[in-house]
């Protein structure tokens, strides 16, 4: 068998970069699926695309803007009416720590 | 084993601008400052599922005026990438940025330190949204929880990152204040540090003198005034020196000005913090900027403050600090421009702006010179009226506080309050007789060659007249009663 | 069982009433429904209220237009004001948006009545709508099957005659697969056609929403009400809007028909093939000029497809973390454990799966290799169409290489991709696809029959389906539900 595209520590660096906590199983799990899915993705490599330029809208438009007026808003009870936590008028969340 | 001194800093300066825009970069909600906690939110600038951001024109074209300003070159095509890191007061875990086609690069800006004028370039110019605003509960270090308002998120940005040019601390603040000119004359920024709408990072490395290489950098962020910059600069410009020449070696990071303390504090990363996974904005189409669009607003830019302050010096013959403090803002070089133009003594008025009007204002912005209670032609009038002798200069200040206090104007006051100047010889001198009369010891010494005591009579005329004499007729009035010299 | 301008003819007839048409439609999903699951939500008081406020308008002379009074069924991926839009998903269970979409307004203006939300693949992501968080939905033309994804609620709650139309959405061929296992009209709009304002974005690039009807004129009527530019949608576009409903008298003689010679490849259903093959006559008998055509780098879409989708499903995806809205987890001390217990609990494997994937491919480093390579190839992909349309006015193969599968038949999730090898290249070059019945296998599930058009052509493809349609028994076979 090749060489596994993915190792368990990119998998564990890219859910920590996703904020996706995955059990050990899972991890295992994911690498294993990952690496398949990024095996067939591979064959993108056979093709030549250096004098291609990227396409990230198929439809190609420019300049759409709004003008800078001042629309109403959204009553804040509303806007909190979705918030899992809250207090007074402010979202609530636990405390922050910096990694 | 090196020396301090023979390392010189390289900084660099990230400015972020709120920019002056009615509604946020990609939502109607209003950019007013101070309302009620998550009272200016829409489902666009909470990052709901389902919405979509829409590009304000105006926050573009500010942004296009001030690369020109700043002699930028406006890419023919930009566009929005998403930033992502995750952060709570950031609804949608990426912040819509611009990072590979930034709208506009490769300017300068001209700052004159020492009497030296220098070039400092600007790497890019580009258009962001802003993040809500949090509020912990006590300190950050032992809050148990956080609360987030969302009334900033989405409120426009444009940073202005100059290239490693700067090469003092003073030159740092110099620069900071010049842009800072800038972009209130262009109207784009109303430059209020306190309120936020003008933040400024620092970006510090040292390096041997003579070497162009550049060293490890520091960012020090946190900077809300001039003497911020400067000082934090500098603060650690210096550390970086201790520590090299102690051996030590610099770590790339990101520091935190403590203002209180006057130092700066490192705040904890890792690296991958950084992968920020920038990708094109899928939800917004590009912009291109067409040669017509940028030259139509190149014709609306105003005159800067550089160029207007040059004009001061050799249109109204100012000397450059009176040209420098007054084109400090654009309000207040139009309220000047105004009062010259109607009493042309450009040194005169410059004098009365300066001293007596910038006393009384609170500031010198749109908002505190368009408040003032004295308009600059009622400055000007106030002007002639000395110089046409009907109040004396001493009588004109007090005049000028009371125009302040009730938004009269000069001849109001002086015919109300009968201010005007006495400079008849014969009402005069009958005031100048008593004065000598009932004052026989000054006139004593005046004999005894004290020649202060002519002032001490002046100001006992004056006192009798309450100010309204001619000080000049009343000093050639005594002069003609006293004895003559010894 | 009507369709949708048969109903309107008999509301202005005044054979059927709005209010009696929603009684007999709730009445039918509580019957129905709990053996197909097509709904998640079903809307009944709210449905009742259009309806009065339909049948007032209908009697008083003055309907909105062709949709008024007429019960139709959402994808639980577009916002509803006031209606929990859930996108299959845990982490959105509790969600009630406080807006509408542009579409859903534009169906409230149009008249059109909501009877509910349909079950989805959580976030849109899937092929077989048993990736929903909440229950898989059934094909109703065999329970035992799935009735395609990620939009395989409305395609069924179309199939089975519990809306008369819907709303889906297509990232990779979700309106356009699930029509053809459930043997309905299933058009994903040209990019830009359709405002996504208020769909819950997966691949913003890439999705669009669009209408599923059991007949043609039936998909060209919403398509109407939905259509064209939404100043909250920076990537609508202002091209005008045609008349669809006119077009489709327009016939197909003399059109030229491209059968691309790589969608029909080693592996697939040979009763689907034979099927595709037939209906490629019936055009051709119609006066249709068919011509092969080339589009040689098919093979690599897929590949394209599973770095952009994810790519972008990650960043959008990003939102969702326990702070504003939806599922927060119990229990975190800190913001991090927070953060990663409610993504974790809050999302199924399949959307962890791709918001892996799609981290990666833009992770540091790797970001040229994967996501800016699949942007070249998607280029490529995009020549191949244009090359194509300088010689033919629409495309005709197969909407996906096999019929409805079974449940829990696709375990591996690369199969599962496979499923969509000819829908996603119309989704990468922005182009529209439609979905049509072309025929039945023996044991009787439904083959789709799938034609691409130009950017904005979509009058082409609906008159050229509907020529087909006049003509084909398909559209009027039922399944049959106790
Ligand atoms: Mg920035
Ligand atoms: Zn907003």
């Amino acid at each position: 068998m090749a060489e596994p595209k993915i190792t368990l520590a990119e998998v564990e660096h890219v859910a920590r970069l996703a904020r996706l906590d995955l059990s050990e199983p899972e991890k295992k799990r994911m690498r294993f699926q990952l690496d398949a899915i990024l095996t067939y993705i591979d064959k993108l490599r056979r093709l030549d695309t250096d004098d291609v330029e990227p396409t990230s809208h198929a439809i190609p438009m420019v300049n759409v803007m709004r003008e800078d007026e001042v629309r109403p808003c959204l009553p804040t009870e509303e806007m909190l009416a979705n918030a899992p936590e809250r207090e007074g008028d402010f979202v609530r969340v636990p405390r922050i720590i910096e990694e | 084993m090196s020396r301090a001194a023979d390392y010189e800093d390289v900084i660099g300066l990230e400015v972020h601008a709120q920019l002056l825009t009615r509604s946020k970069m990609f939502c109607g909600c209003p950019t007013t400052f101070g309302g009620a906690p998550n009272s200016q939110t829409c489902p666009i600038c909470q990052g709901m599922p389902g919405v979509l951001p829409v590009i304000n024109r105006r926050a573009v074209e500010f942004a296009m005026r001030t690369a020109l300003a700043l002699h930028c070159t406006i890419n023919s095509g930009c566009r929005f990438a998403r930033k992502h890191y995750y952060y709570p007061d950031m609804p949608k875990n990426y912040q819509i940025s611009q990072y590979e086609e930034p709208l506009a690069v490769e300017g300068w800006l001209e700052i004159e330190v020492g009497g030296q004028v220098k070039r400092i370039g600007i790497q890019r110019v580009h258009l962001e949204e802003d993040v809500g605003k949090l509020v912990h509960e006590g300190t950050l270090e032992t809050a148990r929880a956080s609360l987030v308002d969302f009334n900033r998120s989405g409120v426009p940005l444009m940073e202005i990152v100059s290239k490693p040019d700067i090469r003092s601390p003073e030159e740092a603040a110099v620069y900071f204040k010049a842009l800072r000119a800038i972009l209130i004359y262009l109207g784009v920024c109303d430059g209020n540090m306190e309120e936020g709408s003008l933040r400024c990072d620092t970006n510090v490395s040292i390096r041997p003198r003579g070497s162009s290489e550049l060293g490890t950098k520091v960012e020090v962020k946190n900077l809300n005034s001039f003497k911020n910059v400067q000082q934090a600069t500098a603060y650690e410009g210096e550390r970086q020196r201790m520590a090299i020449t102690s051996g030590q070696t610099i770590v790339q990071e990101t520091r935190l000005w403590e203002a209180d303390r006057s130092y700066t504090l490192s705040m904890r990363s890792k690296e991958y913090a950084h992968d920020y996974r920038y990708f094109p904005e899928p939800d917004l189409v590009p912009l291109k900027v067409e040669q017509r669009w940028a030259d139509q607003l190149r014709t609306t830019l105003p005159e800067l403050p550089v160029e207007r302050q040059r004009r001061f010096v050799s249109q109204y013959g100012l000397p450059a600090y009176d040209a420098d403090l007054l084109t400090q803002s654009r309000a207040l070089a139009d309220y000047y421009e105004a009062a010259v133009r109607e009493y042309p003594k450009p040194k005169v008025v410059s004098n009365w702006v300066m001293s007596e009007l910038l006393r009384e204002l609170l500031g010198d912005d749109e908002a505190a010179i368009s408040k003032s209670p004295i308009p600059p032609r009622n400055l000007a009038r106030l002007l002639a009226l000395i110089e046409d002798g009907t109040i004396s200069g001493k009588i004109a200040k007090d005049v000028f506080e009371k125009m302040y206090r009730s938004g009269e104007d000069a001849e109001t006051i002086v015919r109300r309050e009968g201010l005007v100047q006495v400079a008849d010889a014969g009402a005069l001198g009958a005031v100048v007789g008593q004065v000598l009369a009932s004052n026989p010891g000054a006139v004593e010494d005046w004999k005894k060659g004290k020649k202060q005591s002519l002032g001490f009579l002046v100001g006992q005329v004056m006192k009798a007249t309450q100010g309204k004499a001619n000080p000049a007729l009343v000093n050639q009035l005594l002069l003609e009663r006293l004895p003559k010299e010894p | 069982m009507a369709t949708i301008a048969e109903l309107g003819i008999r509301y202005r007839s005044g054979e059927a009433t709005p209010t009696g048409v929603v009684r007999a439609y709730l009445e039918r999903i509580e019957a129905l429904n709990p053996q197909v699951r097509a709904y998640f939500t079903v809307t009944r008081d709210t449905a009742l209220a259009q309806a009065e406020a339909a049948e007032k308008r209908l009697k008083a002379g003055a309907p909105l237009g062709l949709l008024d009074g007429i019960p139709l069924a959402i994808k639980d991926v577009i916002c509803t004001k006031g209606i929990r839009t859930a996108c299959g998903s845990k982490i959105l269970e509790p969600f009630v948006p406080p807006y509408d979409a542009t579409v859903i307004a534009r169906l409230g203006a149009a008249g059109a009545i909501i009877l509910g939300k349909t079950n989805m693949d959580e976030f849109a992501m899937g092929s077989s709508t048993e990736n929903s968080a909440f229950f898989p939905t059934r094909n109703p033309w065999d329970l035992g099957r799935v009735p395609g994804g990620s939009s395989g609620g409305s395609a069924a709650a179309v199939a089975a005659d519990l809306a008369l139309g819907a709303l889906g959405s297509d990232t990779g061929g979700s309106i356009r697969q699930p029509a053809a296992f459930c043997g309905t009209v299933g058009l994903k709009p040209t990019y830009g056609r359709v405002s996504r304002y208020g769909l819950v974005a997966f691949a913003s690039s890439l999705d669009q929403i669009g209408p599923f009807a059991r007949d043609v004129r039936g998909a060209a009527l919403i398509l109407q009400a939905i259509a064209g530019h939404d100043p909250l949608d920076s990537t609508s576009t202002e091209v005008p809007v045609p008349d669809y409903t006119a077009a489709l008298g327009r016939g197909i003689e003399g059109l030229r028909v491209g059968v691309p010679a790589e969608y029909f490849i080693e592996g697939m259903d040979p009763e689907v093939e034979a099927a595709v093959r037939a209906a490629i006559d019936v055009l051709k008998g119609l006066g249709a000029r068919t011509e092969k055509v080339s589009l040689p780098h098919t093979d690599y879409a897929l590949a394209a497809y599973y770095l952009i989708a994810p790519a972008e499903a990650s960043s959008n995806l990003a939102r969702y973390d326990g702070v504003k809205y939806g599922y927060r987890a119990a229990g975190g001390k800190d913001l991090i454990q927070m953060y990663g217990r409610t993504r974790a609990e809050g999302f199924g494997a399949e959307v962890k799966r791709r918001i892996m994937l799609g981290t990666y491919a833009l992770s540091a480093g790797y970001y040229e290799a994967y996501y800016g390579k699949a942007q070249r190839v998607r280029t490529l992909v995009r020549r191949d169409f244009q090359q194509a349309f300088e010689r033919v006015d629409l495309l005709v193969c197969p909407t996906a290489p096999s019929v409805a599968f079974k449940l829990g038949d696709k375990e591996d999730p690369l199969q599962m991709y496979l499923c969509d090898v000819f829908t996603i290249p119309v989704n990468l070059a922005g182009l529209p696809g439609l979905s049509l019945p072309g025929g039945f296998t023996a044991t009787g599930l439904p083959i789709g029959l799938q034609l691409i058009g130009k950017p904005f052509d979509e009058a082409t493809l609906l008159s050229a389906a509907y020529a087909y349609e006049q003509v084909t028994p398909w559209h009027t076979r039922a399944p049959e539900l106790a």
